[in-house]
């Protein structure tokens, strides 16, 4: 199969418009939302704050705790309730890309709670909520070397594609999927991954052209991020 | 021979100034990540890390050059305790030897009895602060384990009426302003009496609660527009204006009766 | 930090003079702000701001086999989640009683008021019937979450729209129909009282919710009659159709409970109003 035009007619490299907004939810230390498209997450830091029980607690650094979870009516079939097999493996990858910047040696003893919702989903949750957690972590005054910057990479046919929507990830001729579905995350300062997972089946060439795709898309996405937490000094 | 030593320290100060590259000037808002300013010469301070040549900030907030020192002045986060502080703290436990204190901060902080001034000889910690009490205290030690509190110092005390505000800490400053001018001018205005915790809890104590409230808009009002250029003169204005609309209202009110 | 104890007293005081310290009446709601359709993927859904305590709703739609005992009724299921999000307080895990409690006022407001028709959701007697779950989400807590949950799960309610179902009954989601999930005008409207020191509040903050020790709850519609065409809310039709006490261990005097219940109907009413203007 040959992907000539995009089902939304973007261009291969582009990403659905992005929105983002920070300190959304007042109760916590840091919020924000970001949106692709129609896929809408927001993230909430509190902390750092104490851990309990003590023997929890790590005495060399902070421990940061992520949860990720749906909505129940934020896609097509209701999302039962409460944590499911996906949304424990999502959190726990979600931890593992953010944990490299962030300096949890400042806060040993204490807790850094993310809490993760996706409001409405049209593939790249996680992407989008990695985002939204580099934002509320930002607004929340917790130190970091970098923000982790977020998209979902596909290869439809033999076309690299950036930032999948739903449409694209189910695509499927005679039966079988078409799509691949490449979530990503980097450091962009460093350039370095910090998510990498693959659903689908790809070459190792348009793997590693993937790969380089998803950090140019996520150099763009970088500076929306920037821009929107610079202009938190205008708002005040 | 001097001669050649001079050219060649100012061919080297010459190179250096091309190495140094200032990409963020004092007061700009950095992100996490953001190079500041690139050059040997320049120290990480706060907020900030070296990476190579770069200054690199690891904190969202305002940059600030103090020589050749690159800070970054967070605008969040929440209260780190620093040795000197004042706080303000809540008392959460007790046990034979002292008290346990919110203080809002990731980490534990007690008082022990030998750091207060007891009015008299009391057996029982219990009868001096009860848990729920409010505290004026100062950080004098940080261990490992937790923050130690003591009472003894100047102006330190438990607190009675009057009632707590809490902002971010990282607006503290802002709200005390140069050698306490801003939190003065407050205090003359609303004929307030207002403590101001490090830890962002702030005790204000008027001679009603609606010029308590008073207090508390001026001090929320500094805390929104920390970054704001004039803004002394906003909170001068807000003040009088206020002012103005309470004497009506008590005007009024006597009027009325 | 919590409320603290000198500022409870001050909150106290103050309202033995009849004034909050946002200025508001003692009986008057903050700002209610509704969003409708904050995801395309719910049959039904809503955002509401009441101040700055955000809630939000979503109804969706399936088909399953009745229950025995009503065997041509629709099924309604309501949960709530009080996810970390809204609060420091809030922890993991699954419901806790305040999360199970809220949620069940609120499911006795709606199917008490048989806002939802139940028996228009009949596909096959016996077989095949249409089940409503209805998932509220408190997303930031500033007090008076139950009231802000009502108003979110009756939006989503009111807004929602059928999916189509295939010859086989099964749902075809996000293929909506223009047909809306059967309502009578019978709108559940849940206002609690909070009792703080000696004076009644309705829609606390959170300072203020923390400083009362008590709380009845009212759910309260007006069904009209089926002759009248007029769509104004007509206060001598006041149902009341879900109650609860609770909020702390505190007793209260039966006088203060039957002026509660004509209150109740006074401020359900108006707050109806603004609802309505809302979302119609």
């Amino acid at each position: 199969m040959t992907y000539e035009k995009r089902f939304d007619g973007r261009d291969f490299d582009e990403t659905r418009e992005t929105k983002v907004e920070i300190g959304i939810i007042p109760r916590a230390d840091g919020s924000a939302k970001f949106t692709f498209g129609n896929t809408k997450a927001i993230a909430t830091i509190y902390g750092p704050r104490l851990l309990h029980p003590q023997h929890h607690q790590d005495p060399e650094k902070a421990k940061l705790r992520c949860n990720y979870d749906m909505l129940s009516f934020s896609v097509s079939e209701r999302k039962k309730p409460g944590p499911s097999r996906r949304s424990t493996e999502v959190s726990h990858v979600i931890e593992n890309a953010l944990s490299s910047v962030v300096q949890l040696e400042s806060f040993p003893g204490t807790a850094v709670d993310l809490e993760i919702e996706v409001i409405q989903a049209d593939a790249s949750t996680r992407c989008a909520g990695i985002n939204a957690a580099s934002l509320a972590l930002a607004h929340a005054g917790i130190p970091m070397t970098d923000l982790i910057s977020s998209v979902s990479v596909g290869c439809i046919g033999n076309k690299i594609c950036i930032d999948l929507r739903k449409e694209e990830e189910d695509y499927e001729e005679d039966d079988e999927k078409m799509a691949t579905d490449i979530p990503m995350a980097f450091s962009t300062r460093t350039g370095k991954m910090t998510l990498l997972q693959l659903d689908g089946k790809i070459k190792p060439k348009m793997l590693k052209e993937a790969i380089d795709a998803g950090f140019k898309a996520c150099l763009k996405i970088n500076e929306i991020q920037k821009k929107a937490l610079r202009a938190l000094k205008l708002k005040e | 021979m001097e001669g050649k030593k001079e050219i060649k320290d100012e061919k080297e100060k010459i190179s250096k100034k091309e190495d140094e590259k200032i990409e963020k000037i004092a007061r700009d808002m950095v992100i996490p990540g953001e190079t500041i300013v690139s050059g040997e010469d320049y120290l990480p301070g706060e907020g900030t890390m070296r990476e190579g040549k770069k200054i690199i900030s690891t904190r969202l907030g305002l940059v600030e050059y103090i020589n050749r020192l690159v800070k970054v002045i967070p605008v969040s986060g929440v209260y780190i305790p620093r040795r000197g502080n004042n706080v303000i703290g809540k008392i959460t436990d007790i046990n034979f030897n002292g008290w346990q204190v919110d203080i809002s901060a990731p980490y534990s902080a007690f008082l022990s009895t030998k750091e207060c001034f007891f009015p008299r000889m009391i057996r029982d910690p219990e009868e001096f602060l009860s848990i729920g009490d409010m505290i004026t205290a100062k950080v004098y030690s940080i261990k490992r384990k937790g923050i130690d509190l003591t009472m003894q110092d100047r102006g330190l005390h438990k607190i009675e009426g009057g009632m707590t505000i809490t902002i971010n800490p990282n607006k503290v400053p802002r709200v005390i302003g140069k050698e306490g001018s801003m939190v003065n001018m407050i205090k003359l205005e609303t004929g307030c009496n207002i403590t101001v915790g490090q830890n962002g809890i702030i005790w204000i104590k008027g001679e009603s609660i609606d010029t308590e409230l008073f207090a508390k808009d001026a001090v929320l009002l500094i805390a929104e527009k920390a970054h704001v250029e004039g803004l002394t003169g906003i909170v001068q204005e807000f003040l009088e204006k206020r002012k103005k609309g309470l004497k009506k209202e008590t005007l009024e009110k006597k009027e009325e009766n | 930090m919590e409320v603290t104890n000198i500022t409870k007293k001050r909150i106290i005081e103050y309202l033995e003079q009849g004034k909050r310290f946002d200025k508001r009446g003692l009986l008057e709601h903050r700002d209610l702000k509704i969003n409708l359709g904050i995801s395309n993927m719910a049959e039904g859904s809503a955002q509401v701001f009441l101040g700055k305590t955000e809630v939000m709703a979503g109804v969706k739609l399936d088909t399953m086999a009745p229950y025995k005992d009503s065997e041509e009724a629709g099924v309604l299921m309501v949960t709530a989640e009080l996810s970390p999000m809204a609060s420091e307080r809030f922890e993991h895990g699954p419901p806790r009683i305040q999360a199970i409690e809220l949620a069940r006022i609120i499911d006795r407001g709606i199917r008490e008021s048989e806002i939802i028709n139940l028996s228009k959701l009949c596909i096959k007697k016996g077989e095949k019937v249409w089940s409503v779950m209805v998932d509220i989400y408190a997303i930031n807590d500033d007090g008076n979450l139950i009231d802000a949950a009502a108003i979110a799960a009756v939006a989503a309610i009111m807004s929602a729209v059928m999916p189509k179902i295939d010859k086989d009954d099964k749902v075809q989601y996000g293929d909506f129909t223009k047909e809306k999930l059967p309502t009578t005008n019978a709108m559940p409207t849940t206002v609690t009282f909070y009792k703080i020191g000696s004076q009644w509040v309705i829609d606390p903050d959170a300072e203020e919710e923390e400083s009362s020790e008590l709380r009845i709850s009212f759910a309260v519609s007006f069904p009209s009659d089926k002759k009248s065409k007029s769509k104004e809310i007509d206060k001598d039709n006041a149902m009341i159709n879900a109650m609860q006490k609770g909020g702390g261990y505190a007793a209260v005097a039966i006088d203060e409970v039957k002026d509660l219940i004509d209150l109740a109907v006074e401020k359900a009413a108006s707050l109806q109003e603004k609802i309505k203007k809302q979302i119609d």
